[in-house]
């Protein structure tokens, strides 16, 4: 190869923009000496300023931080490693998905609110569940008393989600399930419904949640032990590869461990690892990444310290992607690329001057979109006191369309890219993390973490930290430690459940059992009993379940008997 | 009454809601405050918290409940805890429950709730009190 002579930098010019450069950061170097002594006389506000997580922050930021960055890391939007976002045009092209949480008394109601929701603009459906249906209870079971419809709505069979979405086109609505433990029982009964609707499954697009990892950690909605959860949780990336190629089988979570008083740190990293591991998993049953990775999702939190949530969004890309590549070996850019849905911090909302949680929520919601999330549930105001008032609600949403609309943020793709703090603290969260996945490893990896308690002390040590720090006035919380005038009384409006959504249900699901096959009921279950004993894909022998209107409860008994239940660690 | 026995509180979770993270912060802060504290885990019914008071002859059980289920599970505990002979057995405990429940829990013999925004030491100040007045010698 001939190289030619105006191929190479004339070496006295090199030699000469090397020098002006150090003489650059020489004459920044002395200013920045300067203003360190002007900064070291005045007063200060506080003797240290932390992030959320407890990370000192720097007064001042400079080029010099980014002296040794790496501009590779940096990269283009839609481009390996994703830190920009992970497709190219972002919200230029489209906007991420205003997908507001609802979910109350029976579906009927809940289908109310839906359309109200989708009226007033929302781009895509989330379904809350009550707690009954969250653990596996049918309505009218003796441990669903008193809990029936009140957090969520009541889901006992395939007719109430044929209710649930009636007058609402599953081919055109995508639809995201927070649902856990018996998540794949859901998800046949939300199968079984769209095909009611005459849907092909092919086209359906939506999330299940389907992420029991952080159940364990976190928030504690299981049934099953560890393993048969993992094997449902590969059998729906199987499944769902084959036949919903466009629907996320899992939201591999940070938000709850969030809530349940992590770190920003340890909410990335505790996620981060959750999803190795689902790939871990994924990979030993045989599948190839590149099927399956494309459909992992992801889901964090948004909480208070602006800059902090924006850099975790940021790193959760590029940490993603790199592993994905490098460790696990994906070709497929799909598989390298992390997409998620955020919420704004429930934990951070205060019972106390309860409009004050609409600015706590703009600002969260105003970090997500500068993070790049691809989804978005914003919080209502009321939500420390009760479910959403339709009212609350309405603010809540509105407060998304306003930062799309009128803002200006989204008009160009990740504006903070260069920002001497945000690339910075990207940097640094992504090596707290790191420091976080050893940690890990050292202990055997994810399943034995929860197994010893690790993860579950972490987060209660963290909790307890942070209510220290409440408690001692080091961290404010306005109307509750300080300016506290006008937290006497608490005087909103909230959201009552009618006592009587209990026995409707109950009316509903004896009619049921009236009026099915029952012959076909027990022929099904007593297959599926079959089938959790051997290593066949359940999807197939549940969703037969589930079109028979078998109830939650009698296709979970029947796969407890086989799996056992989940006993947890307890300690505080 | 000796002056030298510590509080035994029995912490728990009823009902189906998994949220433990108050349950969790009171528990180590009423263990750091001195008193004995036993939590119960998750996913408890009423006739598993009372009997586990009874077995560890606790003077407080102290709840948590989110999940809007409390009109069913305060009552029901402390009906039991009453046919277990454990009247004075106080129930007290906190989270989401509306002003108006609360004042009908008081009327039914519960005692104080706390919410959100409630320091521990506030909790830990009425258990202390509490018992200095109305502990039975053990």
């Amino acid at each position: 190869m001939t190289i030619r002579e105006k191929d190479v930098p004339n070496i006295s010019e090199v030699v000469k923009a090397l020098s002006e450069r150090d003489q650059e950061i020489s004459d920044l170097k002395a200013k920045l000496l300067k203003w360190e002594s002007t900064y070291e006389r005045a007063n200060k506000r506080k003797a240290v300023f932390n992030s959320g997580s407890g990370t000192e922050i720097s007064p001042l930021y400079t080029d010099l931080d980014r002296a040794e960055a790496d501009p590779e890391l940096l990269g283009l939007p839609g481009n390996y490693p994703y830190t920009r976002g992970p497709y190219a045009t972002m919200y230029r092209s489209k906007l991420w998905t205003m997908r507001q949480f609802a979910g109350f008394a029976t579906a009927e109601d809940t289908n109310a609110r839906y359309k109200y929701l989708l009226d007033h603009g929302q781009t895509g459906l989330s379904v809350a569940f009550d707690f009954p249906t969250l653990m596996g209870f049918d309505s009218d079971h003796s441990r669903s008393l008193g809990e029936v419809g009140v957090c969520g709505v009541a889901v006992s069979s395939t007719l109430d989600m044929e209710e649930l979405f009636e007058g609402i086109p599953l081919d055109k609505v995508s639809v995201s399930m927070t649902i856990n433990g018996p998540a794949i029982i859901l998800f046949c009964f939300y199968i079984a419904a769209a095909e009611k609707q005459g849907v092909d499954t092919r086209v359906l697009r939506g999330t299940i949640q389907n992420d029991i990892l952080k159940e364990y950690q976190a928030q504690h909605a299981w049934i099953f032990p560890p393993n048969p959860a993992l094997r449902c949780i590969v059998d729906m990336f199987d499944w769902c590869s084959e036949n919903t190629p466009k629907y996320n089988p899992i939201s591999i979570s940070g938000y709850h461990i969030r809530e349940a008083g992590a770190t920003a740190v340890e909410e990335l990293a505790f996620t981060l690892a959750n999803g190795f591991e689902y790939v871990e998993k994924g990979l030993k049953r045989g599948l190839d990444i590149d099927s399956f990775a494309p459909q992992l999702s992801f889901f964090f939190d948004v909480h208070n310290d602006f800059f902090e949530e924006i850099a975790k969004l940021r790193a959760a890309r590029r940490i993603w992607a790199r592993r994905m590549r490098k460790v696990y070996g994906a070709k497929n850019p799909a598989s390298w690329r992390l997409r998620t849905h955020c919420q704004t911090a429930g934990v951070s909302l205060t019972a106390q001057q309860a409009e004050n949680n609409i600015v706590r929520v703009a600002y969260q919601a105003m970090a997500a979109a500068l993070g790049g999330t691809q989804s978005l549930h914003t919080n209502s105001m009321d939500e420390t006191l009760a479910l959403p008032t339709e009212k609350a609600a309405r603010i809540a949403l509105r407060t998304q369309q306003i930062l799309a609309y009128e803002s200006g943020i989204p008009n160009t793709i990740d504006p903070l890219a260069g920002s001497f703090y945000v690339e910075t603290l990207t940097d640094n969260i992504e090596r707290e993390a790191e420091i976080l996945f050893d940690e890990i490893e050292t202990l055997g990896g994810v399943v034995p973490g929860i197994e010893s308690g690790w993860f579950q002390q972490k987060i209660a040590h963290s909790a307890m930290r942070q209510q220290k720090k409440i408690e001692s006035g080091e961290r404010t919380v306005v109307g509750v430690n300080q300016f506290t005038e006008g937290s006497e009384s608490i005087e909103i409006d909230t959201l009552k459940i009618d006592k009587e959504v209990e026995k409707r249900q109950i009316a509903k699901i004896v009619a049921l059992k009236k009026s099915r096959d029952e012959s076909k009921v027990s022929e099904c279950l007593s297959a599926l009993h079959q089938a959790c004993r051997t290593d066949e894909n359940l999807v197939p022998k549940i969703l037969e379940c589930a079109r028979s209107y078998c109830t939650l409860f009698e296709i979970r008994d029947v796969m407890q008997e086989v799996f056992g239940s989940y006993k947890e660690p307890v300690f505080f | 009454m000796s002056e030298d026995r510590r509080v035994r509180v029995l912490v728990a979770k009823p009902g189906l809601d998994g949220h433990d993270r108050g349950a969790k912060v009171i528990a180590s802060a009423f263990r750091d405050a001195g008193f004995e504290v036993i939590y119960t885990g998750l996913h408890q019914t009423p006739e598993m918290i009372v009997s586990a008071a009874v077995q560890e002859d606790v003077d407080v059980v102290a709840m948590s409940v989110l999940s809007g289920a409390h009109m069913t599970l305060f009552p029901r505990v402390k009906e039991l805890l009453e046919q277990a002979g454990a009247e004075n057995v106080l129930v007290t405990g906190g989270g989401i429950i509306p002003k108006d429940d609360v004042k009908e829990l008081e009327d039914m013999g519960i005692g104080r709730l706390f919410g959100p925004g409630t320091s521990t030491k506030e909790s830990i100040a009425y258990v202390k009190e509490w018992f200095a007045i109305c502990a039975v010698s053990k």
